[in-house]
């Protein structure tokens, strides 16, 4: 029987382990096999971590908070967690046929890319269709892209991807953008960017590969059609409950519920942490953050049932 | 796992009796260093099928001559033929359910 089990592997998931281990807790951290370290494994420079003046590379400041786990005793297991049981006391883990059973489980599974839901993106998905810049931006060398999108996460897209493609256009449904100022200035600023606004992209075309957009346009519900080489969408994400989306209380916007400041949700000894709490924030300090409160949360939850 | 390069490439994989899993990857791409370890594990439990690995920043011929645009990418080819093509860092048993008719 474990105390602790952690499902996930971003900031929540690793800072959570950062305080059960050091708690004596022993936790065991279920990492995914490939999506191991979260977002910021497919992100380039993070500039707004504190700690880190002249910025950290995404994939290493998350194999630092990896090692900083183990350090103190996480066992991580690249692994994916196939089910869950969470009535009484004993909460089990399924991984395919092996069983973990723990007293307390925190549950950090961030959020997952959203899609378009148009028509030809799945079929043309790694054909041309990218959710991720720095995987797939170098297979664009001297092409015409279009982000979709109008947050920070599309103006970084956009800028990364300017480093290897001829011209990039952001095509954003609203005249007004979610992204930072500073980003957002720095893609204005940028001369192969352009921006296509109050447009949506309503189909993505090609047979083998994708050709070209169809763009419709938000106000007029007129349609246009423009040539591209590659389509990368950053149009956010969704949180990433389909473990528990039966068992646990999810508020309207797909986020797990828990009681106040806390990570408690609706059942006992089971707590979440992270971007799968947070519809409005999801940043790695407060996703880190958030992981800690979870590791205190599940220390006092034994402490109290010991 | 062997790593092919565009020079070796026509006599492991494309003249190769078995079938053979391609892994098309680069050091940048982090889900492929995800990937990367399960195919090792992948290529430990089977002789039917060889699994290899291009890198793509070495050998950009031969992402242009596949039309490699998103990794990972991993192809079967069998007798010289793509007969399977896998796009995205996948858990082990999804990669083994899209390979089961090699394994």
């Amino acid at each position: 029987m474990h105390d602790v089990i952690i499902i996930g592997s971003g900031p929540a998931g690793y800072t959570a382990a950062i305080y059960a281990a050091r708690a004596n807790l022993s936790p065991v951290l279920f990492a995914s096999s490939v999506e191991s370290g979260g977002d910021l494994m497919t992100t380039t420079d993070v500039e707004n971590y504190p700690g880190f003046p002249t910025g950290i590379q995404g994939p290493e400041l998350m194999f630092n908070m990896q090692q900083q786990a183990e350090r103190f005793g996480t066992e991580v297991r690249l692994e994916d967690v196939t089910s869950l049981e969470l009535d009484g006391d004993v909460k089990k883990v399924w991984v395919g046929e092996e069983l973990f059973e723990t007293k307390t489980l925190i549950f950090a599974t961030g959020s997952a890319y959203r899609k378009l839901g148009v028509e030809g993106e799945e079929r043309l998905s790694g054909r041309g269709i990218s959710w991720c810049a720095t995987c797939d931006g170098f297979f664009f060398k001297g092409k015409n892209l279009v982000v979709v999108g109008g947050g920070d996460s599309a103006m970084e897209e956009a800028m990364f991807l300017t480093t290897f493609a001829d011209k990039v256009t952001i095509v954003h449904r609203s005249e007004t953008f979610r992204a930072s100022p500073v980003m957002l200035d720095r893609a204005r600023a940028n001369e192969k960017i352009e921006f296509i606004t109050n447009s949506a992209v309503s189909r993505v075309i090609g047979e083998e590969a994708v050709t070209s957009l169809e763009l419709t346009d938000t106000v007029t519900g007129a349609t246009s059609e423009i040539e591209i080489d590659g389509l990368f969408i950053a149009i956010g994400s969704d949180p990433r409950t389909h473990l528990i989306h039966d068992k646990l209380t999810l508020n309207d916007d797909g986020t797990i519920v828990v009681d106040g400041r806390s990570s408690k949700t609706n059942i006992e000894g089971v707590f979440a942490a992270g971007d799968v709490v947070d519809g409005t924030y999801r940043q790695a300090v407060t996703a880190a953050a958030s992981g800690m409160v979870a590791a205190l949360d599940a220390q006092h939850h034994l402490e109290d049932h010991a | 796992m062997k790593n092919v390069t565009k020079d070796s490439f026509q006599a492991d994989v494309l003249n190769s009796d078995k079938p053979v899993l391609v892994d098309f990857w680069a050091e940048w791409c982090g889900p492929c260093r995800m990937v990367g370890p399960i195919l090792e594990q992948i290529d430990g439990e089977t002789d039917k099928i060889e699994i290899v690995k291009v890198n793509v920043d070495e050998n950009p011929e031969l992402a242009q001559q596949f039309q490699i645009t998103s990794i990972p990418n991993m192809k079967v080819f069998k007798g010289g033929e793509v007969v399977k093509d896998i796009i995205g860092a996948k858990p082990k048993a999804a990669l083994e359910a899209d390979l089961a008719d090699f394994l």
